[in-house]
């Protein structure tokens, strides 16, 4: 994995990686996915992935209101609040959400 | 005798008969913890013994667990504490709820007190990766205790718990209870509930027990498990009652030694163990025989791809925006979200997040996670025919007794294939036990044996684990037994 | 000018809670104070889906004419946001609830439909409240969307109306949701493209968002084919991009920010296990479905029983509200003509304005006391005038039309020495238009007989004062 593709990786994970981090995790890295990559050997011919080893289906819940959590409790942890909503840096306004 | 040495069922005799009171044994505890501490051993077991206030509910005191403190590992939610999964990112999260396990063990009598240290977001096999420090070996602490579940295997061996939990996704429970010379389970994928567990890899994590002794384990167990309507993934199935397969005979029980694990090039001790382990059960009536597994070459390719790739995805709420750490100098949200996270994880977490990201990525992931996912599914089927032909598989929990501090640290791929050998039970999701199986001639140190499952059948392995322990005396080799 | 438009929707389904959690829906509620530990995306935490969401589902798909997936399963949709808590979109990928289905236009063209999936919502940002930060209400995280996804085979702005009007009008019917877009029950994204000719390949496809309402939809589409068109042939390039619709200004502009190419890294739910339907389920709900009767046969029965025009039919049937009124006042009165009149008219009006409706909209009215109005207009009793203006908006409160009409002495005035009455004293104070007639002017009259029902207070009987009156006009 080129130096390129971490950086791209990095943004994607939405990690700050330094310098010194980047040379470091690039050659681990490489070395985990070339150790990894022997997985090209094995024949899955016809084989169906596994998400989830039990072989559980149709679980659901009834459409039954439940008591939430009081916010003012649970805003006492976040970083930055005001009044009843959690605070971030300006988002440039962003009409297509 | 020190109270912090008894197991739940002796303490439960001495509650019948009126001799003891929660605080006298808390206070017990206590002074164990402290004393250990004040000495030059460092063992860091605990992340905050003297600031968690113990909970414990109303109960009816006749229940196995009634007044039995527990400790829990920093990744599962207790409510009003600090649950910070060994990561500066979630210094200060005070979890608003309790997970499933944490109240059933409430609703049982339990006292929870104590978070147990382990490696950061439960990403590791030593318990050096903690934002708190590492965990030591009690047996030797210039050793690691093993990981993720370090802290928790760490405070039983070194009988500054009675009982502890921790959490299993590739070994996590097994490997530290093989180095510490503990009994550690992992249950069956879907066996205890997931709700309050800080997520790993979803589709291997598991809670489960870590103890001085099988029959604690068994108790320890039937609290916590069972159907939970929160996870999705938990089965509805009954709980039997594991305490009545304790000293059933296992005669005429098929055990199946994997040939793939017992390769040339198997540490000597290890081997040694193993055989002996062999003689023992045959002796006790059990007929053993080898079987092959012929993907296990491929167990740690395939975790190391599945693991991070589900990891990197549930790691993505910690953000700073809601809880937690945030680097609150950013001007940009950009900037917020990269240096909240750059800063929030250590090194193993961020590597770990890079493979997952990597191997989901566009272009990569046919190659990548598909194919582990399809290599995952020939894995769960070599143990489906395995079991066709045998009860119990027996292996080595490990493949070599605990390796030093800073030994693996710079060579991450040594440490993922320390994990070789309990890989295979989370990405089949069968039970898993590991139980002390002797020491090493040379150094003392625990060696480990591990007990396969069908899945759903912790029942038989309790009682084949049982039977072993009560003919050797293995689990009484515990701590510096100072 | 070719044009190709495809439309993608999201309705919220109209459960009572969250699709993963037992969090209420309710609109206008205190920011995030609808909200759990599984809708905060707090650590631990888990998605259990809800029976009603899929169900809900379920029926969309066989409403809309699809097919349900043998295998149903959920995946993540992986990209950071603050109104996205677990930095993850739990949606469907390669598994969705739906497949394929159509939507019938009134003319008869099908509008393909390629799929529908379940998926949950993301919360709200609000960026006006200060300078340097944006605030996050995680009230809507979890809501519960169906969305769905037209093949591009519209090509008109009209036919998109068409379309969403039709999608909302079904879905309403079968009970999955409200589709009130102010409400934000549904939203719409619309992709436009343009080329010269029908062999041509498909010009480059501009996907539009922030699309409010129906008719911003539409005026989008115009304003898109128009701009797409005058670029190409001015021999401009067009680039695939995504553009906003402003409202204010009726025109669509190109994102700020250059949006990077999304890579969400979809993967398998692995908290979520698979969902299958057996036939047997399949079969229940579409008998189910079939004794619903959906707004195109509603409207069909309509034009050929009550013998209804093709507008007024399509009036009554869109809305099921309407429609029940109508078949209910059918029962009891046989002029069918005489009912679309008032609906259409006075109900209509009502609905729109009334401050009354907001409280309790159509409940408090008897049907037979409407029919009662209807009745007492045909027989004379009441002026037409009087009945809509005084009587009507009484018998929407509940009230008896009789009792109203006798308590207010509303009753119309129809003897003929007391409308001479009026018309002489009319004549006398009117000289000037009274001229104005005999010169010619014979809308003069008209105005004469205003001012007869003026001084009655609308209680004369309009063509008897005309023809009164008329003849009052030759003795002067």
């Amino acid at each position: 994995m080129s130096s390129i593709d971490l950086k791209h990786i990095a943004r994607l994970s939405r990690l700050h990686l330094t310098e010194q981090e980047l040379k470091f995790f690039e050659t681990q890295v490489a070395q985990i996915l070339s150790f990894v990559d022997k997985l090209k050997e094995v024949n899955v011919e016809g084989v169906e992935p596994t998400s989830h080893p039990l072989s559980l289906s149709n679980v659901f819940r009834d459409d039954e209101g439940k008591p939430s959590i009081p916010i003012e409790e649970f805003l006492k942890n976040a970083p930055r609040a005001r009044g009843r909503f959690f605070e971030v840096p300006k988002i440039i306004e962003d009409k297509s959400r | 005798m020190s109270l912090s040495k008894l197991t739940t069922y002796q303490l439960a005799e001495l509650y019948q008969k009126n001799t003891l009171t929660q605080k006298d044994l808390l206070a017990d505890l206590s002074s164990a913890i402290q004393s250990k501490d004040r000495d030059k051993r460092q063992i860091r077991a605990y992340v905050n013994f003297d600031s968690m206030q113990p909970r414990h509910r109303k109960a009816d005191k006749g229940s196995k667990l009634w007044g039995v403190p527990v400790a829990v590992k920093d990744n599962i939610c207790v409510e009003g504490e600090e649950t910070t999964c060994g990561s500066k990112i979630l210094k200060g999260f005070i979890s608003p709820y309790n997970a499933t396990v944490i109240e059933k063990l409430l609703n049982a009598g339990a006292i929870i007190y104590g978070r147990t240290n382990q490696d950061e977001f439960a990403f590791g096999s030593s318990c050096e990766t903690s934002c708190y420090g590492p965990t030591r070996n009690p047996r030797d602490p210039q050793r690691v205790p093993g990981g993720s579940s370090g802290g928790s295997a760490a405070c039983v061996a070194d009988h500054t718990a009675i009982a502890s939990l921790g959490s299993d996704t590739g070994g996590s429970i097994r490997q530290p209870a093989s180095f510490c010379g503990v009994v550690g389970m992992k249950p069956t994928y879907g066996r205890v509930s997931r709700y309050g567990l800080i997520a790993f890899a979803s589709s291997l994590d598991q809670i489960g027990p870590i103890t001085k002794d099988v029959k604690d384990n068994a108790l320890l167990l039937q609290a916590i498990a069972g159907y939970d309507p929160k996870d999705s993934t938990s089965a509805n199935l009954p709980v039997p009652d594991y305490l009545n397969f304790l000293g059933k005979d296992i005669k005429g029980m098929k055990v199946g030694i994997p040939k793939e694990y017992i390769q040339s090039g198997l540490n000597a001790d290890v081997k040694n163990s193993l055989d002996h382990a062999v003689k023992i059960l045959e002796s006790l009536g059990a007929k053993s025989q080898q079987i092959s597994l012929p993907h296990t070459s491929h167990a740690v390719n395939v975790y190391y791809i599945v693991a991070p790739s589900e990891a990197s995805s549930n790691l993505a709420r910690f953000d700073g925006v809601r809880f937690g750490f945030r680097d609150k100098s950013a001007p940009s949200l950009l900037e917020m979200y990269e240096n909240t996270r750059g800063q929030g994880f250590g090194a193993e977490v961020k590597r770990r997040i890079i493979l997952g990201t990597y191997s989901l990525s566009s272009g990569y992931y046919d190659a990548y996670y598909l194919k582990a996912m399809k290599v995952r599914t020939k894995i769960k089927n070599d143990f489906d025919e395995a079991f066709k032909k045998v009860d119990v598989i027996l292996t080595p929990t490990t493949p070599s007794a605990a390796f030093r501090l800073g030994e693996k640290t710079t060579n991450p791929l040594e440490m993922y294939l320390s994990d070789i050998f309990t890989i295979s039970a989370n990405l089949a999701g069968i039970p898993a036990i590991s139980l002390p199986g002797g020491l090493a001639p040379d150094t003392q140190l625990p060696l480990g044996l591990q007990l396969l499952g069908r899945p759903f059948e912790e029942g038989q392995l309790y009682q084949i684990a049982y039977a072993f322990e009560q003919a050797t005396d293995f689990h009484k080799k515990l701590g510096n037994v100072s | 000018m070719l044009t190709t438009i495809g439309l993608e929707v999201h309705v919220q389904l109209n459960s009572k809670t969250k699709i993963f959690c037992g969090c209420e829906i309710k609109f206008g509620s205190p920011p995030n104070s609808q909200t759990c530990p599984v809708c905060l995306g707090l650590p631990g935490v888990l998605p259990v889906l809800n029976r009603q969401v899929f169900d809900l589902g379920l029926r969309a798909v066989l409403a809309l004419n699809g097919t349900v997936s043998k295998k149903i399963k959920f995946d993540r949709k992986n990209y950071y946001y603050p109104d996205l808590p677990k930095g993850y979109q739990i949606s469907q990928f390669d598994c969705p609830l739906g497949q394929g289905g159509f939507i019938e236009l009134d003319l008869g063209k099908k509008i393909r439909l390629n799929r529908a999936h379940l998926e949950e919502d993301a919360g709200k940002l609000l960026h006006d409240q200060s300078p340097d930060m944006s605030l996050v209400d995680l009230n809507r995280a979890g809501t519960p969307l169906l969305e769905i996804v037209s093949e591009p085979d519209l090509e008109s702005s009209d036919e998109a109306y068409e379309y969403l009007s039709h999608l909302k009008a079904i879905l309403k019917a079968v009970g999955v949701s409200e589709c009130d877009m102010e409400k934000g029950h549904l939203r719409c994204d619309a992709n436009v493209s343009v080329r010269k000719n029908a062999g041509d390949t498909l010009g480059k496809r501009v996907e539009i968002k922030n699309l409010n309402s129906f008719k911003a939809v539409k005026a989008a589409i115009e304003f898109e084919v128009k701009r797409q068109s005058e670029a190409m042939e001015k021999g401009e390039k067009l680039v695939q991009e995504t553009r906003l619709w402003d409202d204010a200004r009726q025109k669509t502009f190109t994102m700020r920010s250059k949006e990077e190419a999304h890579d969400y890294r979809y993967f398998p739910e692995p908290d979520l296990v698979p969902f299958f339907v057996t036939p047997e389920e399949i079969e229940k709900e579409r008998r189910a479905l079939a004794a619903i009767v959906f707004p195109k046969e509603k409207k069909e029965r309509l034009m050929n029983e009550f013998k209804l025009s093709e507008y007024e039919a399509r009036l009554i049937s869109a809305d099921e509200e309407i429609s029940d009124l109508f078949e209910k006042l059918v029962k009891i009165y046989k002029p069918a003509k005489t009912i679309v009149m008032w609906i259409t008219g006075e109900v209509f009006a009502y609905r729109a304005s009334s401050d009354e409706f907001k409280l309790y909209g159509l409940s408090k009215l008897k049907p037979e006391f409407l029919v009662q109005l209807f009745k007492l207009v045909d027989e004379g009793a009441l002026s037409f005038q009087v009945a809509k203006e005084k009587v009507f908006p009484e018998v929407m409160k509940g009230e008896d039309p009789t009792v109203v009409m006798k308590e207010k002495g509303l009753q119309q005035v129809s003897d003929d020495g007391a409308l001479t009455q009026w018309i002489i004293e009319i004549i006398q104070d009117n000289p000037k238009v009274v001229g104005d007639f005999k010169s010619g002017k014979e809308t003069a009259a008209m105005f004469l007989v205003g001012q007869v029902m003026k001084k009655s207070q609308g209680k004369a009987n309009p063509g008897k004062v005309k023809d009164l009156l008329l003849v009052k006009l030759k003795e002067v």
